[in-house]
């Protein structure tokens, strides 16, 4: 056996080692971009989940005007906290469309009347299709659209009151 | 008090292991009198890690709060089994049952091992201290078991409600037996490079700790599938997922290892190759525990990497395998090659052997691995899924067991006979098999067709090592082959049959519809809530019907408080052809619930396969030893009549 065999199984482990090495000593980046940043909104027109507030269309979002869209329901317990935060950033002037998923109509004017109505328009989706169109895994999940209706950012899990500057922030960047 | 008792026992043991290894330089140096005490030390050190061990379940059993393990990892309302088995469903007590396993190993290898010469021994014993010592380390570094929480918790966190399953309490211990089980034939390698002695001696030492791990590592993949199979829900039986190759992996080496070995004790060739594949199996142990350990692979579905853990026994694999290999690159040039052998003979079928596994190795190492360097180079995140193993490793193992049906035909040295001359039944098998999948099913995909073929082939060829002698009379080794390879031909009918003709059926359906999946009509009759000890659920009461079989099936979805999780229960109901499976989702707005419905034709052949895979390892290793017994007492008997 020549010494180049010998030596081989010895340089090949070197090599795995050091780029495992590597791997633990870097910072893991946790953050799953979403593959829909940047891409048109999907094609869709929802049914008002309240006879008092019109459903949701793609249409609407291509308005020229930056949107937020809140995929939401009113049997999600995180959806409570959300809501009270989405209040605040449509004070601040951002208007807050809703995706209510799987959702019937009492429950959810139950929901609003106790935890506070930020929505311009909620469309009812009840089998999560456009929620899956969207590229949405669950409740809540919210897409910064700018005017044209291309999705800018996703923001998956609720928006807690420390990302309104970030979210303000996406939303400004896309006016 | 019984919590510090069992960390007394880990230091003890560790001092022990330490002071083995000390002795172990010793003898390599020429004093040969310290075997004896080398003997006991690796003895005692066994039994002080079953105490720390045994001491770690009493606090399980207990549910003593006080120890920060037990709360993280049991709660009081458990039951009994899955408290015990808390103990080993967790990091720090995994590692201890390691250590346990490794340290009772070296322990055995101490009392049993008669047929290697001493200094050898003495060499493996040093080494197996070594591996040890590391794993004390780590465990009283980085990962005590035994720490105290204060204040004592009054209730604990629970265990992961997908691991309160009576198959998962014993699935651990058994890789684990099998991973361990590789570090004896890993330490003999290494003291045989040490000392200069590999030889057929060596070999036959080395081949009962092989095949007993491998037959363990056999047992534990494939009761491993069978539960992913039937506790995930999804009707697979092979995710290759990262943890699922990290128990692959060492069996596709041991594998390897089983087959190179016999060369090596028969003929006394493959000598350094077989002692590479020795270090290389238990490194893939050792591989296999870092990935599922350190997290490193799973970082992305957002488990915690624990950096201090990963960093040690990263550390621990760099200086165990780092320091084989290059005892290898050292001695590997002193190695003698024993007896030659022509073009085709039986060494060479077992090379063929040796390198198709090693490549299928090499292949689920890179695919495991891969989207690890690929982050490290370009920053990307990508995952690496079942298209990419079974379209390169499904030909492989396909064109392997073609030849698993023609070495064992061959003679040692140089065949002479035409060996095809003897496979015209299994080609004949074969060829049918193939010309009825074409004929009845002209869809079919290329990968299960050809598995049929083989399967039909190698049903017939795995036998032909029996025939044209009594078979009574063969060893017991040879039966052993006979059915781990026929076991083989069984388990890949099974996965042919289900990748061609499985049936799957997702629907939502309302209490009284009817949905057919394959022959069968299944009823949903009602959705009732029910309850179990630690768990609420939904179940609810399918009626299936085919011509005049009638059954029920409950499956369920259950929801345990802690920690919060749901989980499906699958109610599966096995005929002879087949098995019909059964999960029940979520209800949706209007009421309806989720069904998923699979009928899997002679899936079972898959386990069943494994399971005949595992006992023609324990035939082999009967054999072996019984054969040993035999040559042993005709030694002593000899030399009792005054001969010798």
């Amino acid at each position: 056996m020549s010494k180049a065999v010998r030596f081989a199984p010895l340089a090949l482990l070197v090599a795995i080692i050091a780029a495992l090495v590597w791997r633990l000593a870097t910072p893991v980046d946790t953050d799953v971009h979403s593959a829909m940043e940047g891409k048109q909104i999907p094609l869709f027109k929802l049914p008002a989940a309240l006879p008092s507030k019109p459903g949701l269309s793609s249409s609407d979002l291509a308005s020229g005007e930056p949107h937020l869209v809140n995929v939401f329901a009113s049997w999600c317990v995180p959806c409570v906290t959300e809501v009270k935060v989405l209040q605040i950033l449509k004070e601040s002037g951002v208007p807050v469309e809703g995706i209510a998923i799987r959702d019937r109509a009492d429950d959810l004017a139950d929901f609003l009347a106790r935890n506070g109505d930020p929505y311009e328009r909620i469309g009812s989706d009840a089998q999560s299709e456009v929620q899956i169109a969207l590229g949405s895994s669950g409740v809540p999940e919210s897409f910064v659209v700018d005017g044209k209706g291309v999705i800018r950012y996703q923001h998956i899990g609720p928006i807690e009151r420390s990302d309104v500057p970030l979210i303000l922030t996406k939303l400004e960047q896309v006016r | 008090m019984i919590a510090e008792a069992g960390l007394a026992a880990l230091w003890l043991a560790a001092g022990l292991a330490a002071f083995q290894f000390l002795l172990m330089i010793l003898s390599l140096r020429g004093a040969a009198e310290v075997g004896r005490a080398m003997r006991s030390i690796a003895v005692v050190q066994g039994a002080l890690t079953l105490i720390a061990f045994a001491m770690l379940l009493i606090v399980f059993a207990r549910s003593d709060m006080s120890v920060a393990l037990v709360f993280k990892n049991s709660s009081a309302v458990k039951p009994f089994i899955y408290k015990l088995a808390g103990a080993w469903g967790n990091h720090e007590g995994s590692m201890l049952m390691w250590v346990t396993i490794l340290a009772v190993a070296g322990a055995f290898l101490a009392l049993l091992s008669h047929r290697t010469s001493e200094r050898t021994l003495l060499a493996a014993l040093g080494a197996q201290a070594v591996l040890a010592l590391g794993f004390y380390a780590f465990l009283l570094i980085a990962s005590n078991p035994f720490s105290r929480l204060w204040p004592a918790a009054l209730d604990g966190r629970g265990l992961n409600p997908l691991l309160q399953d009576p198959g998962l309490a014993f699935h651990p211990p058994t890789l684990y037996l099998g991973y361990v089980g590789l570090s004896v034939a890993f330490s003999l390698a290494v003291g045989a490079l040490l000392t200069g002695e590999v030889d057929s001696k060596l070999a036959r030492a080395m081949r009962p700790w092989v095949l007993g791990a491998w037959i363990l590592l056999t047992l534990g993949i494939t009761a491993g599938s069978y539960w992913a199979y039937y506790e995930l829900g999804w009707g697979g039986y092979w995710f290759w997922d990262p943890v699922e190759n990290a128990s692959l992996m060492p069996w596709l080496a041991a594998t390897a290892l089983l087959h190179s070995i016999n060369v090596l004790a028969a003929r006394g060739a493959l000598k350094a190759w077989t002692m590479m594949l020795a270090v290389i199996a238990f490194s893939m142990s050792m591989v296999g525990t870092f990935l599922v350990r350190s997290g490193i692979l799973t970082s992305v579905h957002a488990f915690a990497i624990d950096p201090e853990r990963g960093t040690f026994l990263l550390a621990l694999l760099a200086i165990y395998v780092g320091a084989a290999f290059t005892l290898f690159a050292i001695r590997g040039a002193t190695l003698k090659e024993g007896a030659p052998f022509e073009l085709v003979s039986r060494e060479s079928g077992l090379v063929i052997n040796n390198l198709i596994l090693t490549v299928i190795l090499g292949v689920v190492f890179v695919g495991t691995l891969y989207p690890l360097f690929v982050e490290a180079v370009s920053g990307e995140k990508l995952s690496v899924g079942a298209p990419y193993f079974n379209a390169v490793a499904g030909p492989l193992a396909l064109l392997l067991a073609v030849l698993v049906g023609i070495g064992p035909l061959l003679a040692w040295r140089r065949e002479t006979r035409p060996v095809f001359k003897q496979l015209p039944v299994p080609a004949l098998l074969g060829v049918t098999a193939l010309a009825i999948t074409i004929i009845l099913w002209p869809a079919m995909h290329i990968l299960p067709r050809l598995g049929f073929m083989v399967a039909a082939y190698l049903a017939a060829a795995s036998i032909l090592p029996l025939t044209g002698r009594n078979p009574l009379r063969a060893p017991l080794a040879t039966w052993g082959m006979v059915v781990a390879h026929f076991g083989i031909a069984v388990a890949l009918l099974g996965m042919a049959s289900n990748a061609a003709f499985t049936s799957e059926r997702l629907a939502i359906a309302r209490p009284g519809e009817i949905l057919s999946v394959g022959p069968w009509q299944v009823q949903l009759q009602e959705v009732t809530p029910t309850a179990g000890k630690n768990w609420t659920a939904v179940e609810a009461e399918l009626r299936a019907a085919r011509g005049d079989d009638l059954v029920t099936l409950a499956p369920q979805t259950r929801y345990f408080s802690d920690p919060p999780m749901e989980t499906n229960e699958s109610a599966i109901r096995t005929f002879w052809n087949g098995q019909l499976y059964t999960v029940v989702g979520k209800q949706d707005a209007s009421g309806a619930w989720q069904l998923r419905l699979w009928w899997k034709p002679f899936v079972t052949l898959i386990w069943a396969g494994g399971a005949l895979i595992a006992l023609g390892g324990a035939l082999a290793l009967l054999g072996r030893i019984w054969r040993r017994r035999a040559r042993h007492s005709a030694d002593t008997d000899f030399r009792r009549r005054g001969y010798a």
